[in-house]
C-alpha cells in the first residue's frame, strides 16, 4: 500500500493504476475523456488535470495530467485547486468551440459523458464567435450511426477498435484541427465488437443505429439486469424497454466475465423479441389435417385427457432456462425427458463438462483468459462461436509485451508507451484449425488440417510435453519440430491455456486437449481449458438427467408417444429432415412452447406462446460453469407465459404430482435444487424474490422516468397500478432503493453527475475491478474433483486421407447467422451471408468449380446450394460449409460429401 | 339598531359601484399573450413540425403528463411519432415550454378545456399541432443545429464552415 495526500487528506492506495483512476476509485470526481480502464491512457484530451506538488514545502505545484501520472509514495496533489479547475473548464471550452450543440437530436443526450464533463467543469457559455468546423459522415453499416461533428478527439474509438479489439477498418485521418475518425470510405464496420464504440465513445459520434429506429432516452427506459442468450459465454447485459417493447441492450459490467464490453451478436441480437413472427397467441389445430388456428383457450378438458392417459415425452432445450427445462422433466419424468440436442452433441458436451469438472485443468473466466501467457487453440474459430472469448484471447496475446514493459518500469495503463516500446512481440499463441480464422494474425504457429489431424496434433503436443502421455510422433520432421516448439512454449508458461472445441464435432480434439492438460499438470503447471459451448445453457442442460434427441426419436419410434412436448426448440435445426419428420409422425399430439414461428412450431397441434429472456426470470450456466440469473424487463402479458408456468399449468391439469405446481419462480428453483443438489448454490447464494435491500425492492426505472401519467392515457385516462413482480426483487416503477443495489441486481448505471455509462466506475471497488455490494455476479457450480482420477486418453484417430471424389465437409460457424434467435432480428439479418462453401484454390480448379458462383453439393443425402469461395488454408480434400440457421437445410457436420454434378 | 341601518345603507350604495361580474362566456376576458393555458405544438417558418422529439419537455414535466415517441423521416429528420398530453394531469406550470429547445411546445392563453368525460382531456398530436409558429417567429432549430437531417446539408448551417476535405493536408 502506498500513502498519498489529496487536498490535505491522506489515503492508502494500491498504486498499480494511474493517478486518475486511483482518485476515481477514492470517489473523487475528476473529469476525463480519453482514459478508459481497459484501454489505458494516452493523455489525449488534457481534461484530467490535477495539481502535483514536488514536496511538502512546494506551495506552487504544477498542473499535470492525472491519467499519465503514476502513483508514488508520499505524493501530494490537489484536485480542487482553483488553477486546475480553471484549466479543466478551459479545456472543455476549447473542445466545445466546434461542437454542434445538437443535444436535442443527439442519441447520446442524457447519457453523454461530454454533457456530464461540461457540467462538471462548469463551462457554460460559448465565447468563440467564429464558424464551426464540420465533417461529412459515413454510412458504417447497420449497427453504428456516425455523426463526426460531435467528436472531441479523445482517440478512444480507434484505441478500442484497433488496439484492443484488433479491428482494421476504422482509423484516424487528417491532421491538426481536422482529424477524422472513420473508415477509409463508407462501408460496414468489420469488427465483431463494433457496437462497443457506442459505449466507448464519450460523445454522440458513434450511436446505436437500431436504437435510433425506436429511440428512447436513457432516463425513460425500464431496465433489467440480464444475461446474453446468444452463445455459451453468458456475458452480462442490461436490457431496456419503453412502451412495452425492448429498445436496446448494453453491456453490464462483470469483472469476472465480460468486463466493459459485449459483442455485436449480443448487443443487437435482442431484436428477435420484436420480430413480427413472435408467437403471441395460443394456437390450436383441431385435427391433424387442419392448419393451425387461433383458439381463445386451449380446452382444459382436452388437455387433461392427454395428460391423464398415455405417455408424455418432453424435449428440452439448451436455449431455455434451467428452471423451464427442469419443469418439463418434472412433468414428464426423468425417463421421458430428452435434452433436445443430438446424441453426438450431447456426448461432446458431457465429455467437455466432465473434463472441466475433473480438475485436470482450470475452467477460466473471460478475465482469467486475459491473464494467460500461452495459448493453444485446437479447432475452434472462437471469433465466430464465442466472440468475447476472442477479445479476451487478444488481450492474452499481449501479456509478453506487458511483462517486458513491466521490467522496464512502464505500467500497463501507459498504453502508448507500452505499444511503442515493443511493437511485434506477442505471447506464445498457436492455432490448429481446418480453415483460416481471424485470430490467425496473432499466432506464431498455425496448423491447418482436418479435425482428426488436429486431434493427432494435440496428442503429439501432449506426448512432447510429458513422456508419460501416450506417444504420438509425427513422421514429418518439420511438423514434429512445430509440435516441440508448441510443447516447449506451453511448458514454459505460467498460465498456459488450451482452447478446445465442441462445434467442430470431433471428440478426439477434446480428448487430445485433456491429454495436454494432464501432461502440463503432471509437469507441475496449472493449465486452463476454455471451451466455447454451443448455446447459452448447454452446460446447465447437460447437468440435468435426460437422453438425447436421437434417443427420443428411438423411444418414440419404438413405443410411440401420445403427447410430445417441445420446449423452446426447433428440431429441424438439429435433426435431418427425415429424422425430425419421423418424430412428429409417431406422436398423436404435439405441444410446442416457443417464442418464434419455426418449422417445429408449424408442426404443433397446440402452440403455446412462451416468454423470452426479456419477459421471464431464469438461470443459465455458462462455459465457465457460472450460473447466472437473468431478470425480466417486461411484465409477461397473457396469453404469453413463462415456459415453466405453462408446464406448471399442465401439471395441474394432469393432476399428477402437486409438488410440481409452482406459482412463483422461487418455487421452481426450490424444486430444482431438491432434485439436483448440484444447483444448491443458485438457491442459497442468488437472491430470491423476497429479497429486500434496506427493506426495499430495486427500481427498474430511473428517477427521471417520464410520461408516467400519459403513456397509457390513450387507453384509459386513469393510470394503472404498476405491474407487480412476484418473481424478482425488482420493481416495475421508479420506487425502490435509492443507492447502489447489490451487484447482481443493477438495472442501470447512474450516479449523481454521471449520467453516462462511465458511471459504472462508481459501482466498482476500482476501475476495471470487481463490483461492490456482493462481488461479480454468478455462482460457479462446477465441482472440482480429484484430478488424480483422470487418465490419459489413448485412442488416436487415423490420419486424414482425402479420397478422390469425396470431400470432408467441416462446419464454418458465423457470428451472424449460426445462432437461431439472433438471426431472427432484423438488423442482424442484414449481416447474414448467403450459404457459402470454402475450398483452397487448387481444389476449386480440380473440382472444376467457379469461385463466387453457386454450386450444388450433396452431404448425407441432403442437397446444399452454396456459393463457392476460396480459403487457401483449407487442406486438400476438405471443404468448409457455412452453418446458417435459416435458408439452409440442416446437415450434421463434419460429414463426407461431394459435388453434385449437374 | 344604528349599525343595522348603517349596513343597509352600505349595501344600498353597492348598487352604484363598478360591476365586478364578468359577462363570461358572452364576453371573453382579456388574457395576456404569456398566459399559461392550453398547450400547443407549433411549426417552423417552413411549415414543418418544430418538435424534434427530444423528450426534454416530458422529462421536466413535474406531473409526467407528456409522453411521446421519436421517429425519423426518410431524410433522418426527427419528429414525434405520437405526442400525447394528459391535460387532466397538467398543472400548466410552463416548464415544458421553458425546456423546449425548438419553441415547439407553447402554452397559449386558452383555458376553456372543461370536459364531462375526463378521457377527453387526453390530447394527441393531431389535437396539439397548430399550423403556425405560435408566439415565437422565425426560429428553425435545424438551421442552427450541426446535423444534416435533410433540412440543410453538412456545413450549410448558419455558423458552419464547409466540411473538411480529408485528402487535403493544408489548412
Ligand atoms: S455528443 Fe453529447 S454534448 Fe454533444 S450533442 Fe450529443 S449529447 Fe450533446
Ligand atoms: S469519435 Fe468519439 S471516441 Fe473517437 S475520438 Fe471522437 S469523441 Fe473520441
Ligand atoms: S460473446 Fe456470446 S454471450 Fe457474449 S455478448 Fe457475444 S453472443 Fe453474447
Ligand atoms: S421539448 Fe420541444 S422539441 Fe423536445 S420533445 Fe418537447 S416539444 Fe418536442
Ligand atoms: S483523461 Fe487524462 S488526458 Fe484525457
Amino acid at each position: 500500500m502506498i500513502k498519498i495526500q489529496i487536498d490535505g487528506t491522506f489515503y492508502e492506495v494500491k498504486g498499480d493504476r494511474n493517478l486518475l483512476e486511483t482518485c476515481l476509485a477514492l470517489g473523487f470526481d475528476i473529469p476525463y475523456f480519453c482514459n478508459h480502464p481497459s484501454l489505458g491512457s494516452v493523455g489525449a484530451c488534457r481534461l484530467c488535470a490535477v495539481k502535483k506538488f514536488a514536496d511538502a514545502d512546494d506551495k506552487k505545484g504544477r498542473v499535470v495530467m492525472s491519467c499519465m501520472e503514476a502513483v508514488t509514495e508520499g505524493m501530494r496533489i490537489s484536485v480542487n485547486d482553483p488553477a486546475v479547475k480553471t484549466f479543466r473548464a478551459a479545456v472543455i471550452e476549447g473542445l466545445m468551440t466546434n461542437h454542434p450543440h445538437d443535444c436535442p437530436i443527439c442519441d447520446e443526450g442524457g447519457e453523454c459523458h461530454l454533457q456530464d464533463m461540461t457540467v462538471m467543469t462548469g463551462h457554460n457559455y460559448r465565447k468563440f464567435v467564429f464558424k464551426k468546423r464540420t465533417y461529412n459522415n459515413q454510412n458504417l453499416g447497420p449497427f453504428v450511426q456516425h455523426e463526426m461533428n460531435r467528436c472531441i478527439q479523445c482517440y478512444r474509438c480507434v484505441r478500442f477498435y484497433r488496439d484492443y479489439a484488433g479491428g482494421k477498418d476504422l482509423n484516424v485521418f487528417g491532421s491538426a484541427n481536422h482529424v477524422y475518425f472513420g473508415r477509409h470510405k463508407d462501408g460496414i464496420l468489420e469488427s465483431e465488437f463494433s457496437g462497443n464504440l457506442v459505449e466507448v465513445c464519450p460523445t454522440g459520434v458513434f450511436t446505436d443505429k437500431p436504437l435510433k429506429k425506436h429511440y428512447a432516452r436513457k432516463w425513460d427506459m425500464t431496465n433489467a439486469p440480464s444475461v446474453c442468450m446468444h452463445c455459451g459465454l453468458g456475458c452480462n447485459i442490461i436490457v431496456s424497454e419503453r412502451y412495452g417493447s425492448v429498445r436496446r441492450v448494453m453491456s453490464r459490467y462483470n469483472g469476472s466475465v465480460n468486463g466493459y464490453f459485449i459483442c455485436d451478436r449480443g448487443r443487437f441480437g435482442y431484436e428477435f423479441i420484436n420480430n413480427p413472427d413472435r408467437i403471441k397467441k395460443i394456437q390450436f389445430r383441431p385435427s391433424k389435417n387442419n392448419n393451425l388456428q387461433e383458439a381463445r383457450e386451449v380446452s382444459e378438458t382436452g388437455l387433461s385427457e392427454i395428460f391423464k392417459s398415455g405417455k408424455v415425452v418432453g424435449i428440452g432445450s439448451p436455449r431455455a432456462s434451467l428452471e423451464s427445462n427442469f419443469a418439463l422433466s418434472a412433468l414428464v419424468g426423468k425417463n421421458n425427458f430428452f435434452h433436445g440436442i443430438s446424441g453426438k452433441e450431447q456426448k461432446l458436451i458431457q465429455k467437455a463438462v466432465s473434463i472441466l469438472e475433473s480438475g485436470i485443468a482450470h475452467s477460466p473466466s473471460l478475465k482469467e483468459i486475459e491473464k494467460c501467457d500461452a495459448v493453444l487453440i485446437l479447432g475452434e474459430d472462437v471469433t465466430n462461436t464465442a466472440p468475447m472469448m476472442a477479445l479476451s484471447l487478444r488481450q492474452a496475446s499481449r501479456n509478453k509485451t506487458l511483462g517486458i514493459a513491466a521490467k522496464l518500469g512502464i505500467p500497463k495503463w501507459n498504453d502508448n508507451a507500452v505499444r511503442e516500446m515493443d511493437q511485434d512481440t506477442k505471447s506464445p499463441f498457436f492455432i490448429a484449425s481446418s480453415f483460416s480464422t481471424k485470430l490467425d494474425e496473432l499466432a506464431d504457429e498455425i496448423y491447418n488440417a482436418a479435425p482428426g489431424d488436429i486431434a493427432r496434433f494435440g496428442y503429439s503436443i501432449a506426448s512432447a510435453i510429458n513422456s508419460g502421455a501416450p506417444v504420438l510422433i509425427h513422421p514429418d520432421e518439420k511438423l514434429q519440430n512445430r509440435v516441440r516448439k508448441i510443447a516447449d512454449a506451453l511448458s514454459a508458461a505460467e498460465n498456459p491455456l488450451i482452447v478446445t472445441c465442441i462445434t467442430s464435432g470431433n471428440e478426439d480434439i477434446l480428448n487430445a486437449s485433456a491429454n495436454i492438460a494432464i501432461a502440463l499438470s503432471t509437469a507441475g503447471k496449472k493449465p486452463s481449458i476454455a471451451i466455447a459451448f454451443p448455446e447459452c445453457n448447454s452446460v446447465g442442460l447437460s447437468m440435468l438427467d435426460g437422453g438425447s434427441l436421437d434417443e427420443a426419436a428411438d423411444t418414440i419410434s419404438k413405443n410411440g408417444a401420445d403427447t410430445l412436448i417441445i420446449l423452446e426448440n426447433d428440431l429441424y435445426g438439429r435433426l435431418s429432415l427425415k429424422n425430425a419428420d419421423s418424430i412428429f409422425e409417431k406422436c398423436r399430439q404435439i405441444i410446442v412452447l416457443d417464442h418464434l414461428m419455426n418449422e417445429t412450431a408449424k408442426r404443433a397441434d397446440i402452440l403455446l406462446p412462451a416468454s423470452t429472456f426479456a419477459d421471464s426470470v431464469g438461470t443459465i450456466v455458462n462455459n465457465e460453469g457460472r450460473a447466472q440469473r437473468f431478470y425480466n424487463v417486461i411484465q409477461v402479458a397473457e396469453p404469453v407465459k413463462e415456459s415453466w408456468r405453462w408446464i406448471s399449468d399442465m401439471v395441474k391439469i394432469s393432476e399428477k404430482n402437486n409438488d410440481y405446481t409452482w406459482d412463483k419462480f422461487d418455487n421452481v428453483v426450490a424444486s430444482l435444487v431438491s432434485s439436483y443438489p448440484v444447483f444448491s448454490g443458485i438457491k442459497e447464494k442468488m437472491v430470491s424474490a423476497d429479497f429486500r435491500f434496506f427493506n426495499e425492492k430495486i427500481a427498474r426505472q430511473n428517477k427521471r422516468f417520464s410520461g408516467r401519467t400519459a403513456m397509457n392515457a390513450n387507453i384509459s385516462v386513469s393510470e394503472p397500478k404498476p405491474p407487480q413482480d412476484n418473481d424478482s426483487p425488482l420493481n416495475f416503477s421508479m420506487e425502490g432503493y435509492k443507492g447502489d443495489p447489490p451487484s447482481s441486481l443493477i438495472p442501470y448505471y447512474w450516479s449523481p453527475g454521471w449520467n453516462s455509462s462511465q458511471s459504472m466506475t462508481k459501482y466498482m471497488d476500482e476501475p476495471e475491478g470487481h463490483l461492490k455490494e456482493g462481488g461479480d455476479p454468478g455462482i460457479i457450480i462446477f465441482s472440482n474433483k480429484n484430478k488424480s482420477s483422470v487418465d490419459y486418453f489413448k485412442n488416436f484417430p487415423d490420419p486424414f486421407k482425402a479420397k478422390p471424389g469425396e470431400l470432408l465437409i467441416v462446419p464454418v460457424y458465423m457470428i451472424f447467422g449460426s445462432e437461431e434467435l439472433s438471426s431472427k432480428g432484423e438488423t442482424i439479418a442484414e449481416r447474414i451471408s448467403e450459404p457459402f462453401i470454402l475450398f483452397n484454390e487448387k481444389e476449386i480448379t480440380k473440382l472444376q468449380l467457379i469461385e463466387n458462383e453457386k454450386s450444388k453439393f450433396i452431404i448425407n443425402q441432403v442437397v446444399i446450394t452454396a456459393i463457392v469461395k476460396h480459403d487457401n488454408k483449407i487442406p486438400d480434400g476438405v471443404a468448409g460449409l457455412s452453418v446458417l440457421t435459416a435458408g439452409m437445410q440442416y446437415t450434421d457436420l463434419p460429414d463426407l460429401g461431394k459435388v453434385l454434378s449437374t | 339598531m344604528l349599525s343595522i341601518l348603517r349596513s343597509i345603507w352600505y349595501t344600498f350604495l353597492h348598487a352604484f359601484h363598478k360591476r365586478e361580474t364578468q359577462g363570461y362566456p358572452e364576453k371573453l376576458p382579456y388574457l395576456p399573450p404569456r398566459y399559461r393555458g392550453r398547450i400547443i405544438l407549433s411549426r417552423d417558418s417552413d411549415g414543418n413540425e418544430r418538435c424534434v422529439a427530444c423528450n426534454l419537455c416530458a422529462a421536466v414535466c413535474p406531473v409526467d403528463c407528456i409522453a411521446l415517441q421519436a421517429a425519423n423521416d426518410e431524410n433522418g429528420r426527427r419528429y414525434p411519432e405520437f405526442f400525447r398530453i394528459n391535460f387532466s394531469r397538467c398543472i400548466y406550470c410552463g416548464f415544458c415550454e421553458e425546456a423546449c429547445p425548438t419553441y415547439a411546445i407553447q402554452l397559449i392563453p386558452d383555458f376553456e378545456m372543461g370536459e364531462y368525460d375526463r378521457q377527453n382531456m387526453v390530447y394527441e398530436k393531431e389535437h396539439l399541432l397548430i399550423s403556425g409558429e405560435g408566439k415565437y417567429h422565425g426560429y428553425n432549430f435545424y438551421n442552427v443545429a450541426g446535423v444534416d437531417m435533410g433540412v440543410k446539408g453538412t456545413g450549410k448551417g448558419e455558423n458552419e464552415e464547409a466540411p473538411v476535405d480529408l485528402k487535403n493536408l493544408i489548412h
